[in-house]
Protein backbone atom coordinates (compact mmCIF):
# COMPACT_ATOMS: atom_id res chain seq x y z
CA UNK A 1 0.00 0.00 0.00
CA UNK A 2 2.89 2.29 0.91
CA UNK A 3 4.44 1.75 -2.51
CA UNK A 4 1.22 2.62 -4.30
CA UNK A 5 0.82 5.95 -2.51
CA UNK A 6 4.35 7.06 -3.39
CA UNK A 7 3.90 5.86 -6.98
CA UNK A 8 0.72 7.98 -7.13
CA UNK A 9 2.59 11.09 -5.94
CA UNK A 10 5.43 10.62 -8.45
CA UNK A 11 2.98 10.09 -11.33
CA UNK A 12 0.97 13.17 -10.35
CA UNK A 13 4.10 15.38 -10.24
CA UNK A 14 5.14 14.06 -13.67
CA UNK A 15 1.66 14.82 -15.06
CA UNK A 16 1.79 18.42 -13.82
CA UNK A 17 5.25 18.87 -15.34
CA UNK A 18 3.90 17.63 -18.67
CA UNK A 19 0.76 19.74 -18.93
CA UNK A 20 2.24 22.79 -17.16
CA UNK A 21 -0.97 24.60 -16.32
CA UNK A 22 -3.38 24.42 -13.39
CA UNK A 23 -6.90 24.43 -14.84
CA UNK A 24 -9.22 22.33 -12.72
CA UNK A 25 -10.16 19.91 -15.53
CA UNK A 26 -6.46 19.09 -16.01
CA UNK A 27 -6.19 18.43 -12.26
CA UNK A 28 -9.19 16.07 -12.27
CA UNK A 29 -7.94 14.06 -15.26
CA UNK A 30 -4.42 13.90 -13.75
CA UNK A 31 -5.65 12.55 -10.41
CA UNK A 32 -7.83 9.95 -12.14
CA UNK A 33 -5.07 8.70 -14.46
CA UNK A 34 -2.42 8.53 -11.71
CA UNK A 35 -4.84 6.64 -9.43
CA UNK A 36 -5.52 4.11 -12.19
CA UNK A 37 -1.84 3.58 -13.01
CA UNK A 38 -0.96 3.35 -9.30
CA UNK A 39 -3.49 0.55 -8.83
CA UNK A 40 -2.23 -1.36 -11.86
CA UNK A 41 1.54 -0.83 -11.78
CA UNK A 42 2.21 0.11 -8.14
CA UNK A 43 3.35 -3.40 -7.28
CA UNK A 44 6.33 -3.15 -9.64
CA UNK A 45 7.77 -0.03 -7.98
CA UNK A 46 11.12 -0.06 -6.11
CA UNK A 47 11.38 -1.74 -2.70
CA UNK A 48 11.41 0.49 0.38
CA UNK A 49 10.33 3.70 -1.41
CA UNK A 50 10.84 5.70 1.80
CA UNK A 51 14.46 6.10 0.61
CA UNK A 52 13.24 8.78 -1.82
CA UNK A 53 12.72 11.23 1.04
CA UNK A 54 16.15 10.89 2.68
CA UNK A 55 18.20 14.00 1.97
CA UNK A 56 21.75 12.63 2.00
CA UNK A 57 21.02 10.28 -0.89
CA UNK A 58 20.08 13.26 -3.08
CA UNK A 59 23.32 14.99 -2.02
CA UNK A 60 25.43 12.02 -3.16
CA UNK A 61 23.41 11.93 -6.39
CA UNK A 62 24.39 15.57 -7.00
CA UNK A 63 28.04 14.62 -6.39
CA UNK A 64 27.71 11.64 -8.76
CA UNK A 65 26.29 13.53 -11.75
CA UNK A 66 29.42 15.66 -12.67
CA UNK A 67 31.74 12.63 -12.40
CA UNK A 68 29.40 10.63 -14.64
CA UNK A 69 29.07 13.49 -17.17
CA UNK A 70 32.87 13.88 -17.38
CA UNK A 71 33.37 10.15 -17.98
CA UNK A 72 30.56 10.16 -20.55
CA UNK A 73 32.03 12.98 -22.66
CA UNK A 74 35.48 11.35 -22.46
CA UNK A 75 33.92 8.09 -23.72
CA UNK A 76 32.28 9.80 -26.65
CA UNK A 77 35.46 11.55 -27.77
CA UNK A 78 37.27 8.20 -27.56
CA UNK A 79 34.68 6.38 -29.68
CA UNK A 80 34.50 9.27 -32.17
CA UNK A 81 38.29 9.11 -32.65
CA UNK A 82 38.06 5.37 -33.25
CA UNK A 83 35.34 5.92 -35.87
CA UNK A 84 37.37 8.56 -37.73
CA UNK A 85 40.69 6.65 -37.53
CA UNK A 86 41.41 4.96 -40.89
CA UNK A 87 43.14 1.86 -39.46
CA UNK A 88 40.25 0.77 -37.15
CA UNK A 89 42.13 0.29 -33.83
CA UNK A 90 39.94 -2.46 -32.32
CA UNK A 91 40.82 -5.35 -29.98
CA UNK A 92 37.39 -6.46 -28.70
CA UNK A 93 36.40 -9.25 -26.33
CA UNK A 94 34.05 -10.23 -23.51
CA UNK A 95 35.30 -10.34 -19.90
CA UNK A 96 33.54 -10.80 -16.56
CA UNK A 97 33.69 -8.92 -13.25
CA UNK A 98 31.99 -9.38 -9.90
CA UNK A 99 30.09 -6.61 -8.14
CA UNK A 100 29.32 -6.14 -4.46
CA UNK A 101 26.05 -4.21 -4.87
CA UNK A 102 22.93 -5.95 -3.55
CA UNK A 103 19.68 -4.27 -4.61
CA UNK A 104 18.23 -4.54 -8.10
CA UNK A 105 18.04 -0.81 -8.85
CA UNK A 106 21.67 -0.25 -7.86
CA UNK A 107 22.75 -3.02 -10.25
CA UNK A 108 20.63 -1.45 -12.98
CA UNK A 109 22.29 1.92 -12.49
CA UNK A 110 25.75 0.31 -12.43
CA UNK A 111 25.03 -1.48 -15.72
CA UNK A 112 23.74 1.71 -17.34
CA UNK A 113 26.77 3.69 -16.17
CA UNK A 114 29.14 1.02 -17.52
CA UNK A 115 27.35 1.06 -20.86
CA UNK A 116 27.74 4.82 -21.22
CA UNK A 117 31.44 5.03 -20.24
CA UNK A 118 34.68 4.44 -22.19
CA UNK A 119 34.51 1.49 -24.54
CA UNK A 120 32.54 -0.91 -22.34
CA UNK A 121 29.04 -2.39 -22.67
CA UNK A 122 27.19 -4.70 -20.30
CA UNK A 123 25.98 -7.87 -22.00
CA UNK A 124 24.51 -10.01 -19.21
CA UNK A 125 23.81 -9.76 -15.48
CA UNK A 126 23.71 -13.11 -13.70
CA UNK A 127 23.41 -12.76 -9.92
CA UNK A 128 26.45 -10.69 -8.98
CA UNK A 129 28.48 -11.40 -12.13
CA UNK A 130 28.56 -8.90 -14.97
CA UNK A 131 29.72 -9.90 -18.48
CA UNK A 132 31.20 -6.89 -20.23
CA UNK A 133 32.09 -6.35 -23.90
CA UNK A 134 35.21 -4.16 -24.07
CA UNK A 135 36.32 -2.50 -27.29
CA UNK A 136 40.05 -2.39 -26.39
CA UNK A 137 41.07 -5.11 -23.92
CA UNK A 138 43.70 -3.87 -21.46
CA UNK A 139 43.38 -6.47 -18.71
CA UNK A 140 41.85 -9.95 -18.69
CA UNK A 141 41.87 -10.81 -14.97
CA UNK A 142 38.79 -10.10 -12.88
CA UNK A 143 40.23 -7.96 -10.07
CA UNK A 144 42.34 -5.60 -12.18
CA UNK A 145 39.57 -5.18 -14.75
CA UNK A 146 37.11 -4.35 -11.97
CA UNK A 147 39.52 -1.76 -10.59
CA UNK A 148 39.74 -0.12 -14.03
CA UNK A 149 36.02 -0.16 -14.89
CA UNK A 150 33.69 -0.13 -11.93
CA UNK A 151 35.52 1.07 -8.79
CA UNK A 152 34.48 4.74 -8.74
CA UNK A 153 30.87 4.09 -9.73
CA UNK A 154 30.37 1.41 -7.08
CA UNK A 155 31.65 3.68 -4.32
CA UNK A 156 29.06 6.37 -5.05
CA UNK A 157 26.17 4.08 -5.98
CA UNK A 158 26.52 2.27 -2.66
CA UNK A 159 26.08 5.58 -0.88
CA UNK A 160 23.10 6.56 -3.01
CA UNK A 161 21.01 3.40 -3.04
CA UNK A 162 21.99 1.21 -0.05
CA UNK B 1 23.07 35.30 -22.09
CA UNK B 2 25.74 32.70 -21.36
CA UNK B 3 23.03 30.02 -21.35
CA UNK B 4 22.08 31.05 -24.90
CA UNK B 5 25.56 30.35 -26.29
CA UNK B 6 25.91 27.22 -24.11
CA UNK B 7 22.66 25.91 -25.60
CA UNK B 8 23.80 26.47 -29.19
CA UNK B 9 27.17 24.80 -28.51
CA UNK B 10 25.35 21.84 -26.96
CA UNK B 11 23.00 21.47 -29.96
CA UNK B 12 25.83 21.63 -32.52
CA UNK B 13 27.98 19.09 -30.66
CA UNK B 14 24.94 16.83 -30.32
CA UNK B 15 24.33 16.83 -34.07
CA UNK B 16 28.02 16.10 -34.78
CA UNK B 17 28.01 13.17 -32.32
CA UNK B 18 24.83 11.81 -33.93
CA UNK B 19 26.49 11.88 -37.37
CA UNK B 20 29.61 10.11 -36.02
CA UNK B 21 27.50 7.46 -34.33
CA UNK B 22 25.65 6.67 -37.56
CA UNK B 23 28.99 6.57 -39.42
CA UNK B 24 30.27 4.05 -36.86
CA UNK B 25 27.15 1.97 -37.49
CA UNK B 26 28.20 1.70 -41.15
CA UNK B 27 31.94 1.27 -40.67
CA UNK B 28 32.60 -1.15 -37.79
CA UNK B 29 33.03 -4.87 -38.49
CA UNK B 30 30.64 -6.80 -36.22
CA UNK B 31 27.40 -6.42 -34.27
CA UNK B 32 28.81 -5.72 -30.81
CA UNK B 33 31.26 -3.03 -31.95
CA UNK B 34 28.52 -1.37 -33.98
CA UNK B 35 26.27 -1.41 -30.94
CA UNK B 36 28.97 0.21 -28.77
CA UNK B 37 29.63 3.10 -31.15
CA UNK B 38 26.07 3.84 -32.16
CA UNK B 39 24.46 3.53 -28.71
CA UNK B 40 26.96 5.76 -26.90
CA UNK B 41 27.20 8.47 -29.55
CA UNK B 42 23.49 8.67 -30.38
CA UNK B 43 22.43 8.71 -26.72
CA UNK B 44 24.72 11.57 -25.78
CA UNK B 45 23.97 13.39 -29.04
CA UNK B 46 20.20 13.40 -28.64
CA UNK B 47 20.51 14.28 -24.94
CA UNK B 48 22.74 17.18 -26.03
CA UNK B 49 20.07 18.47 -28.43
CA UNK B 50 17.37 18.27 -25.74
CA UNK B 51 19.58 19.93 -23.09
CA UNK B 52 20.40 22.69 -25.57
CA UNK B 53 16.70 23.40 -26.08
CA UNK B 54 16.27 23.43 -22.29
CA UNK B 55 19.16 25.91 -21.85
CA UNK B 56 17.81 28.30 -24.47
CA UNK B 57 14.10 28.19 -23.58
CA UNK B 58 14.44 27.98 -19.78
CA UNK B 59 11.70 26.90 -17.38
CA UNK B 60 8.58 27.01 -19.52
CA UNK B 61 6.50 24.30 -21.16
CA UNK B 62 8.98 23.53 -23.93
CA UNK B 63 12.07 23.44 -21.73
CA UNK B 64 10.50 21.11 -19.15
CA UNK B 65 9.30 18.72 -21.86
CA UNK B 66 12.75 18.65 -23.45
CA UNK B 67 14.34 17.90 -20.06
CA UNK B 68 11.94 14.99 -19.42
CA UNK B 69 12.63 13.62 -22.91
CA UNK B 70 16.41 13.80 -22.30
CA UNK B 71 16.08 11.89 -19.01
CA UNK B 72 13.89 9.26 -20.65
CA UNK B 73 16.37 8.64 -23.49
CA UNK B 74 19.29 8.55 -21.03
CA UNK B 75 17.58 5.81 -19.00
CA UNK B 76 16.15 3.64 -21.77
CA UNK B 77 18.79 3.47 -24.53
CA UNK B 78 21.37 1.49 -22.46
CA UNK B 79 18.65 -0.90 -21.31
CA UNK B 80 17.59 -1.58 -24.91
CA UNK B 81 21.19 -2.14 -26.01
CA UNK B 82 21.81 -4.49 -23.07
CA UNK B 83 18.69 -6.55 -23.81
CA UNK B 84 19.48 -6.79 -27.52
CA UNK B 85 23.12 -7.83 -26.98
CA UNK B 86 22.09 -10.47 -24.43
CA UNK B 87 19.46 -11.82 -26.80
CA UNK B 88 21.86 -12.06 -29.72
CA UNK B 89 24.57 -13.69 -27.55
CA UNK B 90 22.10 -16.38 -26.49
CA UNK B 91 20.84 -16.68 -30.08
CA UNK B 92 24.38 -17.37 -31.31
CA UNK B 93 25.55 -14.35 -33.28
CA UNK B 94 29.34 -14.68 -33.72
CA UNK B 95 31.98 -12.17 -32.64
CA UNK B 96 34.55 -10.66 -35.02
CA UNK B 97 37.48 -12.91 -35.99
CA UNK B 98 40.12 -10.63 -34.43
CA UNK B 99 38.46 -10.72 -30.99
CA UNK B 100 40.70 -11.72 -28.13
CA UNK B 101 38.64 -13.47 -25.47
CA UNK B 102 35.04 -14.64 -24.93
CA UNK B 103 34.25 -15.46 -21.29
CA UNK B 104 30.48 -15.55 -21.87
CA UNK B 105 30.56 -18.36 -24.43
CA UNK B 106 33.08 -20.35 -22.36
CA UNK B 107 30.93 -20.10 -19.22
CA UNK B 108 27.40 -20.47 -20.59
CA UNK B 109 27.74 -22.55 -23.75
CA UNK B 110 31.00 -24.44 -23.34
CA UNK B 111 32.68 -23.11 -26.48
CA UNK B 112 33.92 -19.74 -27.64
CA UNK B 113 31.74 -17.80 -30.08
CA UNK B 114 34.54 -16.09 -32.03
CA UNK B 115 34.09 -16.60 -35.76
CA UNK B 116 36.61 -18.01 -38.23
CA UNK B 117 38.75 -15.92 -40.58
CA UNK B 118 36.57 -16.02 -43.70
CA UNK B 119 33.08 -15.98 -42.17
CA UNK B 120 31.00 -12.87 -42.80
CA UNK B 121 29.74 -11.05 -39.70
CA UNK C 1 19.22 25.53 -38.39
CA UNK C 2 18.31 23.88 -41.71
CA UNK C 3 21.89 22.60 -41.98
CA UNK C 4 21.54 20.79 -38.65
CA UNK C 5 18.30 19.08 -39.74
CA UNK C 6 19.86 18.04 -43.07
CA UNK C 7 22.88 16.59 -41.21
CA UNK C 8 20.60 14.50 -39.01
CA UNK C 9 18.77 13.24 -42.11
CA UNK C 10 22.13 12.18 -43.59
CA UNK C 11 22.83 10.20 -40.40
CA UNK C 12 19.39 8.56 -40.76
CA UNK C 13 20.36 7.53 -44.31
CA UNK C 14 23.53 5.85 -42.97
CA UNK C 15 21.51 3.77 -40.51
CA UNK C 16 18.97 2.96 -43.25
CA UNK C 17 21.88 1.51 -45.27
CA UNK C 18 22.78 -0.75 -42.34
CA UNK C 19 19.13 -1.78 -41.91
CA UNK C 20 18.88 -2.84 -45.57
CA UNK C 21 22.29 -4.50 -45.78
CA UNK C 22 22.83 -5.98 -42.29
CA UNK C 23 23.73 -9.68 -42.18
CA UNK C 24 21.86 -10.68 -39.01
CA UNK C 25 18.52 -9.83 -37.41
CA UNK C 26 20.11 -7.93 -34.52
CA UNK C 27 21.91 -5.61 -36.94
CA UNK C 28 18.64 -4.58 -38.48
CA UNK C 29 17.02 -4.16 -35.08
CA UNK C 30 19.73 -1.86 -33.71
CA UNK C 31 19.75 0.13 -36.97
CA UNK C 32 15.99 0.74 -36.78
CA UNK C 33 16.31 1.69 -33.11
CA UNK C 34 19.06 4.23 -33.88
CA UNK C 35 16.99 5.61 -36.76
CA UNK C 36 13.99 6.15 -34.47
CA UNK C 37 16.10 8.07 -31.97
CA UNK C 38 17.47 10.22 -34.81
CA UNK C 39 13.89 11.01 -35.89
CA UNK C 40 13.19 11.95 -32.27
CA UNK C 41 16.05 14.46 -32.49
CA UNK C 42 14.78 15.84 -35.82
CA UNK C 43 11.29 16.34 -34.35
CA UNK C 44 12.75 18.18 -31.35
CA UNK C 45 14.75 20.48 -33.63
CA UNK C 46 11.63 21.26 -35.70
CA UNK C 47 9.69 22.02 -32.50
CA UNK C 48 12.48 24.38 -31.50
CA UNK C 49 12.59 26.10 -34.89
CA UNK C 50 8.86 26.74 -35.33
CA UNK C 51 8.27 27.25 -31.58
CA UNK C 52 5.57 24.57 -31.26
CA UNK C 53 5.76 22.84 -27.83
CA UNK C 54 3.38 20.00 -28.69
CA UNK C 55 5.81 18.50 -31.23
CA UNK C 56 7.97 17.49 -28.23
CA UNK C 57 5.14 15.15 -27.11
CA UNK C 58 5.55 13.45 -30.47
CA UNK C 59 9.29 13.02 -29.91
CA UNK C 60 8.71 11.41 -26.47
CA UNK C 61 6.20 9.04 -28.09
CA UNK C 62 8.71 8.02 -30.79
CA UNK C 63 11.32 7.25 -28.09
CA UNK C 64 8.85 5.09 -26.13
CA UNK C 65 7.80 3.13 -29.23
CA UNK C 66 11.42 2.46 -30.25
CA UNK C 67 12.23 1.18 -26.74
CA UNK C 68 9.24 -1.19 -26.62
CA UNK C 69 9.91 -2.56 -30.10
CA UNK C 70 13.57 -3.30 -29.36
CA UNK C 71 12.72 -5.02 -26.06
CA UNK C 72 10.10 -7.22 -27.76
CA UNK C 73 12.55 -8.32 -30.45
CA UNK C 74 15.25 -9.03 -27.83
CA UNK C 75 12.84 -11.27 -25.90
CA UNK C 76 11.99 -13.08 -29.14
CA UNK C 77 15.67 -13.68 -29.88
CA UNK C 78 16.21 -15.19 -26.44
CA UNK C 79 13.56 -17.77 -27.27
CA UNK C 80 11.24 -16.90 -24.41
CA UNK C 81 7.62 -15.85 -24.33
CA UNK C 82 6.74 -12.19 -24.32
CA UNK C 83 5.02 -12.19 -20.94
CA UNK C 84 7.83 -12.88 -18.46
Amino acid sequence: MNRKIIFFLVALILWFLFTFNLNYDEIIVGIFVSLLSAFIFGGYFIEKPIKIFQIHRWFWLLVYIPIFAYKCIEANLDVALRVLHPGMPLKPGIIKIKTSLKTEIAKTFLANSITLTPGTMTCEIDGDTLYIHWIWIKEEEEEKAKKMIAQTFEKYLKRIFE
Amino acid sequence: MIFYYLGWISIIFGVIFNLLGALGLVKFPDLYNRMQASTKCVTIGTCGIMLGIFFIRGFNQMGIKALICALFILFTMPVAAHALSRGSLLFGTKLWHKSVIDKFGEDKKGYSQISKEDEAT
Amino acid sequence: MSILIITLSLAAFFSLYRALRGPSISDRAIAVDIMSILFCGITALMAFRYNLPYLLDLSITIAILAFIGTLALAKYLEGRHLDD
